[in-house]
């Protein structure tokens, strides 16, 4: 139970920073310099090209390795980075370039002519995201992004490897411990599912509300 | 100020009678090769209805857009209510504004109503109509929407009030889009073919609006390609031709007597 804790901290804390770098990425992409671009450009395809396993050993490993030579560097103590917030910053990472090209498509998607409105009325940038391009992209991004959080409670089950005590790894140590292989990774199969129902409910009311301006499509029909 | 601009000031407060509102002088636009405004002035006082007609690809579009800064000039003088808005080079060599919170001022007293409508559809009507009061004017919302449900029945459409735009009529869109416009309190409104993505039995609603305005003295620029209306309700009528100026006069004489022959042909086409 500890570990599905932890396993939904990491995976919380990983969609938040996803979303996040995911917002200013799409923002960049469509919006920023030549240089911007290409930095997204890069980010995005390496990310994406590179299995998440060893960017998760890359990144937990070499990055926590780097951090603490540029402290001792600049005269600072070690740190000890946690588990958990490596964790967190290493799958967002991952998550944030998979979410950069959610939310592109989903901006890309709004009607240009409210972009053009909200323009015209003389919003300032930031109202205008979030105003207007937030909640306008959303019932365009919400399938997308759901699917990203259910990647990311399950790729949790890859920090295994980096020693994080997450769902995983607590079970198999409590299966190693009384041989109960087939009920351990039983129920630890059922909590993940349990995980995704939940999720697909509180979803489906997200995406209820983000379509509230929209007419069901089965009416299209 | 330059030369030309200290003349304009000076004939401008030779005219004796209402304030100038916008005055654009000499504006050039161009998309890459493409030279669509050529040198185009024009002037809208308090109180004037100006309305902006021509073919299609002449600019009149262009031209409106260029007022607000939707689309940014390549070169010539825009001045909103007295203010010149400051344009700059970039580093590409397109002219953008030079000061954000300038243009911002000055798009919020201008009230732009487009051909598409554009209404927010996140938003329910009465929030499409606070939205701009609330968020850039700083009005406190209860009085935002007290104000904003006396223009929406205004338009005839109090009682669609908490409905999403996806739900309405073009004509339903385009009277609610005109209600957002004229909340903000606008020293303009600025319509953009407001009528051309309508079918033609939802033509007539939208256009009593916008003539009701009109005859409350309500300054507007108006581009349209509804001529009987233009000549009803507009006090100055400005004819484009490829990016010129072709003719300009009140409408009796534009639609009357027109002298071009461009005019001549296009009333005759049109009409």
């Amino acid at each position: 139970m500890l570990g599905l804790l932890h396993s939904l901290e990491i995976a919380v804390g990983a969609t938040i920073v996803g979303l996040f770098i995911g917002i200013c990425g799409a923002y960049g992409k469509l919006y920023g310099g030549p240089v911007v671009r290409d930095l997204l450009a890069v980010y995005t395809t390496v990310v994406r090209a590179v299995p998440e396993l060893v960017l998760i050993l890359l990144l937990y490993y070499a990055g926590t390795d780097l951090i603490n030579q540029v402290l001792t560097a600049i005269g600072y103590q070690r740190v000890d980075i946690s588990g958990l917030v490596a964790g967190i910053a290493v799958l967002g990472f991952c998550q944030g370039a998979y979410s950069t090209e959610v939310m592109r498509g989903a901006i890309l998607a709004i009607p240009q002519g409210q972009i053009e409105a909200a323009r015209a009325f003389g919003m300032s940038p930031g109202l205008l995201l979030r105003r207007i391009t937030l909640p306008a992209m959303l019932p365009f991004a919400i399938p997308g992004l759901a699917n990203l959080w259910l990647i990311a409670t399950k790729d949790t089950a890859l920090l295994a490897v980096v020693g994080f005590f997450e769902l995983t790894l607590a079970t198999r140590q409590a299966a190693g411990v009384t041989k109960a292989y087939l009920i351990f990774y039983l129920a630890a199969g059922v909590l993940y599912l349990a995980v995704t129902l939940f999720s697909n409910f509180l979803l489906g009311r997200a995406e209820k509300w983000a379509r509230r301006g929209m007419p069901s499509v089965k009416e299209a029909r | 100020m330059s030369a030309v601009e200290a003349a304009a000031v000076s004939s401008g407060k030779a005219q004796s009678g209402a304030a100038e509102a916008i005055h654009v002088e000499n504006l050039h636009k161009k998309f890459g090769q493409l030279h669509v405004l050529k040198g185009v002035s024009l002037s809208a006082r308090d109180g004037e209805v100006i309305a902006i007609i021509g073919g299609s690809g002449s600019g009149k579009s262009t031209l409106l857009r260029c007022i607000n800064c939707l689309e940014n000039p390549t070169s010539g003088i825009i001045r909103v209510n007295g203010e010149e808005i400051k344009l700059k080079a970039d580093s590409h060599g397109h002219t953008v504004p030079a000061d954000r919170k300038q243009i911002e001022r000055i798009r919020s007293k201008l009230g732009m109503v487009f051909q598409n409508f554009n209404l927010w559809s996140h938003m329910t009507l009465i929030e499409n109509v606070i939205e701009v009061p609330v968020h850039v004017l700083g009005v406190k919302r209860d009085e935002a929407i007290a104000q904003a449900e006396k223009l929406l029945a205004r338009v005839g459409l109090a009682e669609k009030r908490d409905v999403y735009p996806a739900y309405l009529s073009g004509g339903q869109q385009q009277r609610a889009a005109i209600a957002r416009a004229l909340a903000i309190n606008p020293r303009v409104m600025l319509f953009d073919e407001p009528t051309s993505a309508l079918d033609p039995e939802l033509v007539g609603e939208v256009l009593k609006v916008i003539g009701d305005l009109a005859r409350e003295g309500r300054t507007m620029v108006l581009v349209t390609h509804e001529m009987k209306f233009a000549r009803e309700v507009a006090t100055h009528v400005v004819y484009l031709y490829n990016g010129l100026v072709e003719e300009e006069g009140p409408p009796e004489q534009i639609f009357g007597a027109p002298k071009s022959e461009r005019l001549k042909q296009f009333i005759r086409n049109v009409g």
